[in-house]
């Protein structure tokens, strides 16, 4: 594995039954970078992004990510198919952290317990300490909530802090969700369509706030998006999808000027289209 | 090893395992199409083990002497009144209730199955119910001492049991109802957008599978004779077993699994012990689960994230 | 549609005509026909009656949802029936102060000015408080459907009864090791389907709860089959509740010179049950602040955003499972030790019917609603001892018509405040 580079994707192939979804998928995520996936809807983006995050096993092909500290680089489909233990969530203990499409919060429960979900493998979960009230377990309940309160403010979400996550306008619950998985203490973060269903300003927002997480947090991000200048604003390494298989990669300008993205997105012509 | 009793004991395991296919039908479509398990079901299988005996009791009060004539009668009525049981708890306790939380639509299945039972215990009585035996006559294979028998109620059973199977196949496959029935179970979204009425082919669904348990519940009666308000308790649990073991969605998956479990159950008894013979089934049930989750013939399930 | 001005009750008349014929085809033959032998004894006023009173539910309900009165009423109910979940500001806690005491003392005092029939009443209707909160973790907080609840009741309560009988071990150390063995069988049972898709879950522990009745009733040898077994009564240290001491000991009664009385062992089993029931509900209300408490109830949320975050949704709902079990097996030693006997009759579906059924209607989640729920559902049949024939038949009703209207219970419990330390 490249030293430079946090993830890197080799010949990943996903099939559904007859479906082939993803096909020979290869690419790289620097660290530190932002990286943005793109492509026409139905191009296997967000199974890519399942295959990433340990939701799906892929059918053929390898994730590795950079171990930590380090440590040897670790095989995402290795940790799902663990006997008995294993899974998606070894994955994101592993330090990918993710978002999702249709927003998943915990809607029931307050912003700060959303966030606090969130550190559970950070906090003191003995039962006993818990209900005995040991200093250990309070000390770290309080970092906890310090910790949340810590990602509330980077996401200017404070005076929300004691309200149900459900009841947050739709923007916020966006915001809220990317700060929920900051919490888990992650090394890769992966944003599917954060900026889908908001309006100009808050995407401007959204940027400025992805590019924060990076040059502050040193957190590298994967991101997935449909809006053109957002991508081409903050990315520094942009992967094009279509039909499952990668046509394109390279920086915003070389992916804008590339001749298979724009017959992917504006189609292409007649005779092309027959020849294919 | 005794033949005889291997053979005796196939033979019956075929008789159950058609019992628990034609229950595990009403499961099947249900959790294919709306996905959540009724647990109701075993218990309209035990109303319609009564609606038989009523309906035989009401036949021969009036005078009917051609036993054929009351079969064919009560098996219409029980399918009929049973059907509607079927679409009536679907309209009361579950429709309301699309979009709930996901527990709420068990909870209340676990609700009417209480009811179901209480209902049919107040009204009729907590004692033992039965028939009189209908259809006498035996086939009998071996000599006097040794031999396998099949009854004609259980070719009866067996050829049910197949004839319903064969026909609910033909609908699903070949009508138009049975096209909308499988539009509706692989997107229910979708169909509905085309303009399918997907409320009516969930209530469609309801009634099939009641009328399927129906069929069970009359030739059950007319095989055992005897039942109670309880019955459909474990017997539901069983043919749920079948569901899962064929693959729960899959229709021939669940006339599959009825017939094995059926086979394995009646094997088990006649060479282990009766007495733990429900234990047994249920071990295959949480066996099957571990091993193979979809079943035989079913589809393994992809996530939706 | 608040445009209707005046209601019209040409649709809802139609709806109640259909409402009554299917009403007649559903409830005639099994109500109206009663099998008696082989004969049929016809009691045909029964479907006409049922029939009417549904077709004229139906019709009431048509008309009203056409009236002003009636919209604002279903207005309302919707909105109660989805939120209704607020976060407290942290300033509510004050009442507490002098509630918890109050029920405490009045807890405390019951037993000497209670008779013998109703302190028993009081037993069980806080074994069900019990089992209650221990269903509540894993129906309610954990959002897992355990519909063989019983089985690990039973196991608590045969644990000591055969315990007793085979290994000599007494009341104390069942209250201690009873709560185990009964994690352990929800360890064992729990951990291969808690790895699948939830629904499976339900379906599996019916069979359960029915297959531990089987074989409690089947094991002759070990069990005792149908006739049970006997359970020693509680010894409070070394001292024995009998009239008589069998191991040569002294008996209660005589060691404080008093008259020998059989109220005595009850007194001293609410007494206990009483302690257990209130550290109970102690620690479940710190649980739902600790991170154990905070996993189950957002896999109750979202399954996969849990797995997201690191969580591993098997072992968490691995630990709700067991910690309802253990609850469950605990309650079991009371309901042994209380009845001074158990057989399988004791420990069959409509047992963990009626602990779903206080769980429901408490408010799937809520402690202070469980309590109430299962106070209010043991206690009450025993006042209306006339009804006892229609209990089931009121708890079926009940489950279906809470989770039409009130698919989160009658209580919803408040969100926690957090405040940044400054």
């Amino acid at each position: 594995m490249d030293p430079r580079n946090l993830l890197e994707v080799r010949n990943l192939t996903m099939r559904f039954g007859g479906i082939v979804a993803n096909n020979d998928v290869s690419f790289d995520v620097a660290q530190g970078s932002i990286t943005a996936l793109i492509g026409p809807n139905g191009a296997g983006k967000t199974t890519v992004f399942n295959c990433l995050t340990g939701f799906y096993r892929a059918s053929e092909g390898t994730i590795h990510l950079a171990g930590d500290q380090g440590c040897a680089p670790l095989e995402v489909g290795g940790l799902l198919s663990k006997p008995l233990i294993g899974g998606s969530y070894l994955v994101a203990r592993a330090g990918i952290a993710r978002t999702f499409q249709n927003i998943r919060l915990f809607r029931e429960m307050s912003v700060v317990e959303n966030l606090l979900v969130a550190q559970h493998n950070h906090l003191d979960r003995n039962l006993l300490s818990g209900a005995l009230g040991l200093r250990r377990y309070r000390q770290a309940e309080r970092d906890g909530i310090e910790r949340a309160f810590h990602w509330l403010r980077v996401m200017d979400l404070e005076e929300d802090a004691n309200r149900l996550a459900g009841e947050l306008p739709y923007g916020r619950q966006r915001r809220l969700e990317i700060a929920r998985a900051m919490c888990t203490g992650p090394r890769l973060v992966c944003l599917d369509e954060p900026a889908a269903g908001l309006n100009p300003r808050e995407k401007a927002d959204l940027a400025e706030r992805i590019q924060h997480l990076r040059n502050e947090h040193r957190v590298t991000v994967l991101l997935i998006e449909h809006d053109m200048s957002l991508v081409m604003g903050i990315s520094e390494h942009i992967v094009v999808l279509d039909h499952g298989e990668v046509i394109a990669a390279g920086d915003p300008q070389e992916v804008k000027n590339s001749p298979a993205v724009i017959t992917a997105y504006l189609g292409a012509d007649d005779d092309e289209e027959g020849a294919a | 090893m005794d033949w005889h009793i291997l053979g005796q004991q196939l033979v019956n395991g075929l008789t159950l395992g058609s019992i628990y296919g034609l229950i595990a039908i009403g499961y099947t479509m249900v959790y294919g199409i709306i996905g959540m398990i009724n647990f109701a079901h075993g218990d309209v299988y035990m109303i319609s083990a009564y609606l038989t005996a009523i309906s035989l009791a009401v036949l021969s009060a009036f005078g009917v002497e051609s036993v054929p004539f009351a079969i064919v009668v009560t098996l219409g009525l029980t399918m009929f009144i049973t059907g509607v049981y079927g679409w009536s708890i679907e309209r009361v306790a579950y429709r309301p209730l699309r979009g709930s939380t996901r527990l709420a639509p068990l909870i209340s299945a676990i609700g009417i199955s209480l009811l179901l039972q209480n209902y049919v215990q107040v009204a009729q009585g907590a004692r033992n119910q039965g028939i009189p035996s209908l259809i006498d006559g035996v086939f009998r294979v071996g000599n006097d001492k040794d031999f396998v028998q099949m009854t004609h109620v259980q070719l009866l059973i067996v050829i049910a049991s197949f004839g319903a199977m064969a026909g609910l196949t033909w609908l699903i496959q070949r009508t138009s109802l049975g096209r909308q029935c499988r539009a509706t179970q692989q997107d229910r979204h979708m169909a509905e957008i085309l303009g399918i009425n997907t409320d009516r082919i969930i209530s469609t669904v309801f009634v099939i599978g009641a009328a399927m348990a129906a069929i069970a519940g009359t030739l059950v009666t007319l095989n055992y004779g005897s039942f109670d308000f309880f019955v459909g308790f474990v017997t539901g649990i069983k043919a749920f077993t079948a569901a899962v073991l064929g693959g729960i969605g899959s229709l021939p998956g669940a006339m599959l699994g009825g017939i094995l479990l059926g086979l394995f159950e009646s094997l088990f008894s006649g060479f282990v012990n009766t007495d733990y013979k429900d234990v047994f089934s249920f071990s295959v049930l949480v066996l099957v689960l571990i091993f193979r989750p979809s079943g035989l013939l079913g589809r393994p399930e992809v996530e939706k994230v | 549609m608040s445009t209707h001005a005046s209601p019209t009750f040409i649709r809802p008349l139609r709806e109640a005509g259909v409402t009554f014929v299917l009403a007649l085809i559903v409830f005639g033959p099994i109500s109206g026909l009663v099998l008696d032998g082989y004969s049929i004894e016809p009691h045909l006023g029964r479907p006409l009656l049922i029939a009417s009173i549904v077709a004229a539910g139906r019709l009431l309900f048509g008309v009203l949802e056409q009236t002003p009165f009636g919209q604002k009423l279903l207005a309302r109910n919707a909105r109660k029936a989805s939120g209704g979940v607020t976060v407290a500001r942290g300033d509510e806690y004050k009442l507490l102060y002098f509630v918890v005491p109050l029920v405490i003392a009045i807890g405390v005092t019951l037993p000497f000015v209670a008779n013998k029939y109703w302190l028993g009443n009081l037993i069980l209707a806080l074994i069900y408080v019990l089992l209650g909160l221990g269903l509540n973790i894993v129906v309610g907080l954990a959002g897992l459907l355990d519909l063989g609840f019983v089985a690990f009741y039973a196991v608590g309560a045969y644990f000591l009864a055969l315990g007793a009988q085979y290994l000599d071990i007494g009341f104390w150390t069942a209250l201690v090791c009873a709560p185990m063995l009964a994690a352990c069988f929800g360890a064992v049972l729990g951990f291969p389907v808690l790895r699948m898709h939830g629904d499976y879950l339900a379906i599996v522990t019916l069979g359960f709860g029915e297959i531990i009745r089987l074989v409690l009733n089947n094991w002759l040898d070990f069990t005792g089959g149908p006739n049970g077994a006997s359970v020693p009564a509680p010894t409070i240290f070394g001292l024995e509740f009998s009239r008589i001491a069998k191991q040569g000991g002294t008996p209660f009664h005589e060691f404080f010179g008093l008259e020998y009385s059989s109220d005595y062992k009850l007194m001293f089993t609410y007494l206990v049950l009483l302690v257990v029931v209130l550290l109970m509900v102690r620690f479940l209300t710190k649980l739902r602040q600790m991170p154990m408490g905070r996993a189950w109830e957002a896999l109750r949320e979202d399954e996969i955003a849990c797995r997201s975050l690191g969580i591993n949704h098997v072992i968490v709902k691995l630990s709700a499972f067991m910690m309802g079990a253990m609850t469950g097996g605990l309650a079991g030693v009371f309901f042994a030790t209380y009845q001074g006997f158990v057989n399988p009759t004791s420990f069959n579906f409509f047992e963990s019917a009626l602990i779903l059924a206080i769980v429901v209607l408490g408010g799937l989640g809520s402690t202070l609603g469980v309590i109430i729920a299962a106070l209010v559902l043991t206690l009450l049949p025993e006042v209306l001892r006339e009804f006892a024939d229609y209990r089931v038949l009121a708890f079926g009703a009940l489950m279906v018509l809470m989770m039409i209207w009130r698919p989160r219970g009658l209580i919803r419990p408040k969100r926690p405040h957090f405040a940044p330390e400054v």
